[in-house]
């Protein structure tokens, strides 16, 4: 049986990278897809500590995340396409309008 | 009962200060006179009952409701009526209904809100004089004492419109807050010496004490911060340029200041606080010095005077101030007559000069007058009257009152004051005939832009007005015919209980004098008569052939006494004194110092100050609002990992 801490490494190195993602990448998708990489991070590490407790609590709240992951990146590309529409790029750093 | 008294005025004001604006004139005029007639008829019940009482017993109280009750100190809306209180709201209501009736006439020129107005004010000024001489302790004359000063300012502004007039009214309200100031202080001063404000209970405390000697004792200071009270109501020396600028006012107003309401309050209050002001010997030295130089200045002001209503004015400055000579030697009695016949041929006299104004339209200058004796008989026969009365021609009321006055500061062994009075004595002789030659004698110098056959008399309810005082101006000193001419000065005994402490007042009757004193005094007294009875009739001589015979040489002494003459006419230039000593600098003060630099720098420093420190504190705090989500996705994800980290790690 593979141990609980390779489930974790794994989940930290996926947590990075999607965190790596969302602030270095200048595409608004890839910042999207990012973030979706973030949360599934989270959910392996759910799912592991729920099988190594014996609990369901963990895959319970993965389905949780799941469906508000898919409203988000419902909501998040319909943003993105009202986006793209109004400046013709997807660069996050080209909407920097809203401040003082 | 005795609450009706200055309710009725009260409900009059209420009426006419609600609902005036739509009251046609007769309606609005008539509710005021009615209301005054109804408190005179109320006062004379009282009085009545009053009368009816052993001398001891002679006060009737009313005690309204409790006004003020907090721990131990309590103050009842109480009103008293004894023997000096009886002769002033008859005064009051009395003369005052008279004035009501005449203003009917006098103000009918006026649009109908503005005359409702103006008997609001006039009711409210009644109302507060009355509540002044009815209440029993320091507060409730004070509201009184207040309400006049209030309607005094509303009444002598009345014509606010006109610049003159409604300095005049401010005028008056600043001069009278800084005597206020002083009584607030003095009334203080005598609760935290006593603990009483209640008059006869003050009056039996202080009775129960020696008389003090020296000024610094707390009677003495107490007594002297009423009296410069007193000086700014009454139009005393320092506070009394306030009456002659009250001339702003309509005419019936000037008439109900001098002789009813407000100036004789300051009078009356220390006839109030008799016993107090007798145990203080320095303060009545003060108070009767201050009278007799007031009486001898407003005398010499009076001499030169143009304006009919100013020379009236001086004449009541210079006549309250030999009323509280009459205070200072003690004659409490005596300067309460004065006051009392003072009211009826001043109030006579001052409707008289309205009768004159009105008919020749509004001229008050007596140089453009001369001759109105022919078109105007019964405002001259009046004023004639009045005149004679307040000269002190024997046997009308203003020579038993001043005579009295006269007779008590010489037995009192101040000859130097007597001299004084006697003086100011032929001064009001002479200045008020100067008067009435000037203006009813003579040829006319109307200038004709006043057509003859357009001078009218006083129509009826001016007339009648004029014709009751007259009467009283006449017969109003029989009451207190001294005992040097057979009669029994009633007044004076009447009004004794109220000058001496509660416990007193019974055994006073008894002490009568020996016989032998008694005559010697009233040799004395008959020798006092004849000088002050001849000083009249000298002054009105000398009048008479000045300005009947010779004017040239009025103009010749003005002329040969020009540095004099500039003097009076200027009013000894006490206004322009003031103005430079007090209120320029108090002025320039406010303006430079507290405007300019305590307001502005100070105090909007302070405001501006705040604001402008937050701005810039935002401006720079506002950088790190940079609008690019990153940024502010970034910021987060390093909050996070230092909270958690502190947590994990700590």
């Amino acid at each position: 049986m593979i141990p609980l801490s390779h489930y974790l490494v794994v989940s930290a190195v996926l947590f990075a990278i999607g965190t790596a993602g969302v602030f270095l990448r200048r595409n608004l998708i890839t910042v999207l897809l990012s973030i979706e990489i973030m949360l599934n991070a989270v959910n392996l590490s759910f799912v592991a500590f729920g099988r190594q407790f014996g609990s369901l609590d963990g895959q319970i709240i993965v389905f949780f995340v799941m469906t508000v992951a898919a409203a988000e990146a419902a909501v998040g590309l319909a943003i993105v396409i009202g986006l793209y529409r109004h400046k013709e790029s997807l660069n996050p750093d080209a909407f920097a309008s809203l401040k003082w | 009962m005795l609450a009706l008294i200055p309710f009725f005025p009260l409900l009059g004001f209420l009426v006419n200060a609600s609902f005036g604006r739509r009251l046609p004139k007769t309606i609005a005029g008539g509710v005021a006179c009615a209301v005054m007639a109804a408190s005179f008829a109320v006062s004379v019940t009282a009085v009545w009952r009053l009368a009816g009482l052993p001398v001891e017993e002679r006060a009737i109280e009313q005690t309204v409701y409790t006004w003020i009750a907090s721990g131990d100190f309590v103050i009842d809306l109480t009103l008293r009526v004894d023997p000096l209180a009886s002769v002033m709201i008859l005064v009051i209501t009395g003369i005052g209904s008279l004035i009501h009736i005449y203003s009917t006439s006098y103000m009918h020129d006026e649009t109908d809100p503005e005359y409702a107005r103006y008997f609001s004010y006039l009711n409210l000024f009644a109302a507060f004089m009355l509540i002044l001489v009815l209440g029993a302790n320091f507060l409730v004359l004070f509201v009184g004492w207040e309400g006049v000063g209030l309607c005094s300012y509303l009444l002598i502004g009345f014509w606010f419109r006109k610049q003159s007039a409604a300095d005049a009214g401010k005028k008056a309200f600043v001069v009278n807050r800084i005597g206020d100031y002083a009584f607030i202080l003095g009334t203080l001063l005598l609760f935290v010496r006593f603990g009483t404000l209640d008059f006869q209970q003050l009056a039996s405390t202080v009775a129960a004490m020696p008389p003090e000697e020296g000024v610094f004792g707390a009677i003495s200071i107490a007594s002297l911060l009423l009296f410069i009270g007193a000086t700014g109501k009454s139009a005393q020396i320092p506070l009394y340029t306030w009456l002659p600028d009250a001339m702003e006012g309509p005419t019936p107003v000037s008439a109900l200041i001098h002789a009813a309401t407000m100036v004789t309050a300051g009078v009356y209050m220390i006839g109030r606080n008799a016993v107090l002001f007798s145990h203080a010997p320095e303060t009545m030295l003060i108070v009767a010095i201050i009278g007799a130089l007031t009486a001898l200045m407003a005398g010499t002001i009076g001499l030169v005077q143009n304006d009919i209503k100013r020379v009236l004015a001086y004449s009541t400055v210079s006549q309250l101030g030999l009323m509280f000579l009459a205070m200072g030697m003690g004659a409490f009695g005596a300067g309460i007559f004065h006051l009392y016949t003072h009211a009826f041929f001043k109030a006579l006299l001052f409707l008289g000069s309205g009768a004159v104004i009105h008919a020749l339209h509004g001229e008050q200058d007596i140089r453009n007058m001369g001759g109105l004796k022919r078109y105007l008989p019964i405002t001259y026969w009046t004023f004639l009257i009045g005149s004679l009365a307040i000269a002190g021609v024997p046997f009308l009321s203003g020579f038993f009152s001043k005579d009295e006055i006269l007779y008590e500061t010489f037995a009192a062994g101040h000859w130097i004051l007597w001299i004084i009075g006697a003086f100011t004595s032929l001064l009001t002789a002479i200045y008020m005939f100067r008067l009435v030659f000037l203006t009813f004698h003579g040829k006319s110098r109307t200038h004709g832009h006043h057509e003859e056959s357009h001078l009218h008399d006083a129509p009826p309810s001016m007339a009648m007005p004029l014709v009751v005082l007259a009467l009283g101006a006449v017969l109003a000193g029989y009451v207190g015919v001294p005992h040097a001419l057979g009669g029994e000065n009633r007044l004076a005994a009447w009004l004794a209980p109220s000058f001496a402490p509660p416990a007193v007042a019974d055994g006073l009757q008894a002490s009568g004098e020996g016989e032998a004193a008694e005559e010697e005094h009233a040799a004395l007294e008959l020798t006092l008569m004849a000088v002050s009875s001849g000083i009249a009739l000298l002054g009105i001589g000398i009048a008479a052939f000045i300005w009947l015979k010779r004017r040239e040489i009025a103009d010749a002494m003005a002329r040969k006494y020009a540095g004099v003459h500039r003097l009076l006419l200027h009013k000894y230039y006490v206004d322009e004194v003031y103005d430079a000593t007090i209120v320029k600098p108090i002025l320039i003060g406010s303006r430079e110092g507290l405007w300019r630099g305590l307001d502005v720098q100070v105090v909007d420093g302070a405001v501006n100050g705040t604001g402008a420190l937050v701005a810039a504190g935002s401006s720079m705090l506002r950088r790190l609002q940079t609008g690019s989500v990153r940024a502010y996705a970034g910021s987060m994800f390093i909050g996070v990992v230092v909270i958690l980290g502190y947590y994990l790690w700590r």
